[in-house]
C-alpha cells in the first residue's frame, strides 16, 4: 500500500533531483531556466514579502468574480432553452454564432471599452464561463425524468415553483460538473489575460518576471499558478463527491 | 418531419439576423470592414503545425503510457496533476527559452494542445474492454498489433473529444501569442484595431475568429463521423 503512494511520486522526485544536479553540476547561468532550490527560494520570498498573495488575490477575485456573473448568465439561459424549446431552436444559431469566438478574443474589445484592470478581466471571464454552463445544463434540465414534468403539472405548480422545486433540484448534480469545468475555465482565462495586457494578477507577475530576466522568479510563479489550479481542481472535486456522491458522476466526462 | 427543421432553422436563422441588425441599430457604425488582414496565413500555420505536431506525440505518448500498466502507475499522476495548470502560464517561460520568434508560438500552441489529447488516450486504453485484450491473448497478437488492431480503434472516440478540447486551446493559445509576440496573424489585427480605435475592423476581425472556431469545429465533427462510422453502425 504504502509503495503504492510513492510510485507517483517517484518520477516528479527524481525529475527534480536530477535537474538540481544538472544545474549545480554545470553551473547553470542562464535568462530561462534555474535550479529548484533557486526557485524554492524565490517562491519563499515573494510569498514573504506579500508580492504573490497579493497578485494571488487579485487573480482569485477576478476569476470568481467573472465565473459567478458567468455561471448564473449560464444558468438562466441554459433553463430557459431546456424548458422552452421554440426558444431553444430559435436562438441556435446566435448561440452557436458566439460560442465559438474564443474568449481571448474578446480581449482588445474589453480594452476600448472598459480599460484596463479588474472589470475588463471579469468580462472576458464571465463570457468564457457562460457556454459550458449554459450547454450542460439545457441537455440537463432537457433530460429530467418527464415523469417529474408530469407531477408538477399534475399538481398544478406555477412556473416558478416548478423551476425552483422540481427543475433546479433534478439537474442539480450535472449543473455541479458544469460549474466544475467553468471554474477550471475561469482559472485559466484570468491567467491569460494577465499575460496578454491586464497589469494586475499572477499572470502580469509572471510577465514582469521574465521581462526582468529573473529565471527564478518567473519559475516560482509557474509552480505557484500549477498549485493553485491543482488546489482549486481538489477542492471542487471533493466538494462534488461530498455533495452528491456518485450521481454527479454520470453525467462527467472522464 | 424534414420541412418543420428547415423552417426552425430559418426562425433561428432570422433571429440571429435580427440580433445583427439591432446591434447595427446600436452601434450606429458600418461593421463589417472589407479591408482584410495582412497575413493570417503565417498564424495559420504555426496553428496547424503546432497541432498536428500535439496530435501525433499526444497519441503516441499516451499510447505508451496507457498500454503499460507500470507506466501508468508512475507517469499518470504526474500527467493528472499537471492538466488543471493553466496552460498560458508556460508563454513567458517560453518568451524566455525561445525569444518572440514563430518558434515560440509553436512550442507553446504545441505544449498546450498535448496534454488533453495525451491524458484522453491514456484514459481510452485504460478503458479498453478488457474481454478484448484476452481475445488478442488467445490471438497470441504481439503488443503493437494489439495497440494498432485493438487498442487505438476502441480508443479512437476518447482520443477525438481530446483532440477537439486541445483544438480550442490551441485557437485561444495562437491568438495570445499573436498578440505578446506581435506576430502576424489575427490576434495581432484585432489587437492592432482596438488600439487605433478601429472598431469596424476590430469586430470584423473577432467575426473572423468566431468563424475560425466555428469552421474547425465543424471540420471536427465531420472527421469523427467519419472515424467513428463503424461504431455508430455497430450500435
Amino acid at each position: 500500500m504504502s509503495l503504492d503512494r510513492t510510485k507517483p511520486l517517484l518520477l516528479p522526485l527524481a525529475l527534480v533531483l536530477a535537474f538540481e544536479l544538472w544545474a549545480r553540476l554545470t553551473h547553470l547561468q542562464s535568462d530561462s531556466l534555474a535550479p529548484p532550490s533557486a526557485i524554492l527560494a524565490a517562491l519563499a520570498t515573494a510569498l514573504a514579502d506579500l508580492s504573490i498573495p497579493i497578485a494571488t488575490r487579485d487573480t482569485l477575485f477576478a476569476a470568481f468574480a467573472g465565473l459567478s456573473i458567468g455561471s448564473a448568465i449560464g444558468l438562466a439561459l441554459g433553463i430557459a432553452f431546456g424548458i422552452s424549446r421554440p426558444l431553444d431552436r430559435l436562438m441556435e444559431v446566435t448561440v452557436e454564432a458566439i460560442r465559438p469566438i474564443p474568449s481571448i478574443a474578446l480581449l482588445p474589445i474589453a480594452l476600448i471599452a472598459l480599460g484596463f484592470g479588474y472589470r475588463m478581466e471579469i468580462v472576458i471571464v464571465a463570457f468564457a464561463c457562460v457556454w459550458p454552463m449554459l450547454i450542460m445544463t439545457r441537455s440537463a434540465v432537457r433530460s429530467i425524468e418527464p415523469r417529474l414534468m408530469e407531477v408538477s403539472r399534475a399538481l398544478r405548480l406555477s412556473a416558478p415553483q416548478r423551476i425552483a422545486k422540481i427543475v433546479i433540484p433534478a439537474a442539480l448534480p450535472r449543473i455541479f460538473v458544469a460549474f466544475r469545468l467553468s471554474a477550471g475555465i475561469a482559472l485559466i482565462v484570468a491567467v491569460t489575460v494577465e499575460i496578454a495586457i491586464n497589469p494586475i494578477g499572477l499572470g502580469a507577475g509572471i510577465m514582469l518576471a521574465q521581462q526582468a530576466l529573473r529565471a527564478d522568479l518567473m519559475l516560482a510563479y509557474l509552480v505557484w499558478i500549477g498549485a493553485i489550479g491543482y488546489a482549486l481542481n481538489m477542492l471542487l472535486i471533493a466538494a462534488q463527491r461530498r455533495l452528491f456522491g456518485r450521481a454527479a458522476l454520470a453525467g462527467d466526462h472522464p | 418531419m424534414k420541412r418543420t427543421a428547415i423552417l426552425w432553422r430559418l426562425a433561428s436563422a432570422l433571429v440571429a439576423a435580427g440580433f445583427i441588425a439591432a446591434w447595427q441599430l446600436v452601434a450606429n457604425l458600418k461593421l463589417v470592414s472589407p479591408v482584410f488582414l495582412p497575413g493570417p496565413d503565417r498564424a495559420w500555420a504555426a496553428l496547424v503545425r503546432g497541432f498536428s505536431a500535439a496530435s501525433i506525440a499526444g497519441i503516441a505518448l499516451g499510447a505508451l503510457i496507457g498500454s503499460s500498466r507500470m507506466m501508468r502507475a508512475y507517469v499518470a499522476p504526474s500527467l493528472e496533476f499537471l492538466r488543471p495548470l493553466p496552460v498560458s502560464a508556460i508563454i513567458p517561460v517560453a518568451i524566455a527559452m525561445l525569444g518572440l520568434t514563430q518558434g515560440m508560438a509553436l512550442f507553446v500552441i504545441a505544449f498546450g494542445a498535448i496534454w488533453p489529447i495525451m491524458l484522453a488516450t491514456v484514459h481510452g486504453f485504460a478503458a479498453v474492454e478488457p474481454r478484448l485484450y484476452e481475445v488478442a491473448r488467445s490471438l497470441q497478437m504481439s503488443r503493437t498489433a494489439i495497440i494498432a488492431k485493438i487498442a487505438l480503434p476502441s480508443a479512437l472516440p476518447d482520443i477525438l473529444a481530446g483532440m477537439r478540447l486541445s483544438l480550442t486551446v490551441a485557437l485561444i493559445l495562437s491568438v495570445v501569442c499573436e498578440i505578446l509576440a506581435g506576430l502576424d496573424g489575427l490576434g495581432h489585427w484585432v489587437l492592432l484595431s482596438a488600439r487605433a480605435f478601429r472598431s469596424a475592423d476590430l469586430f470584423a476581425g473577432v467575426i473572423l475568429l468566431g468563424a475560425t472556431g466555428y469552421l474547425t469545429s465543424i471540420a471536427m465533427s465531420l472527421v469523427e463521423q467519419r472515424l467513428l462510422a463503424w461504431q455508430t453502425a455497430a450500435r
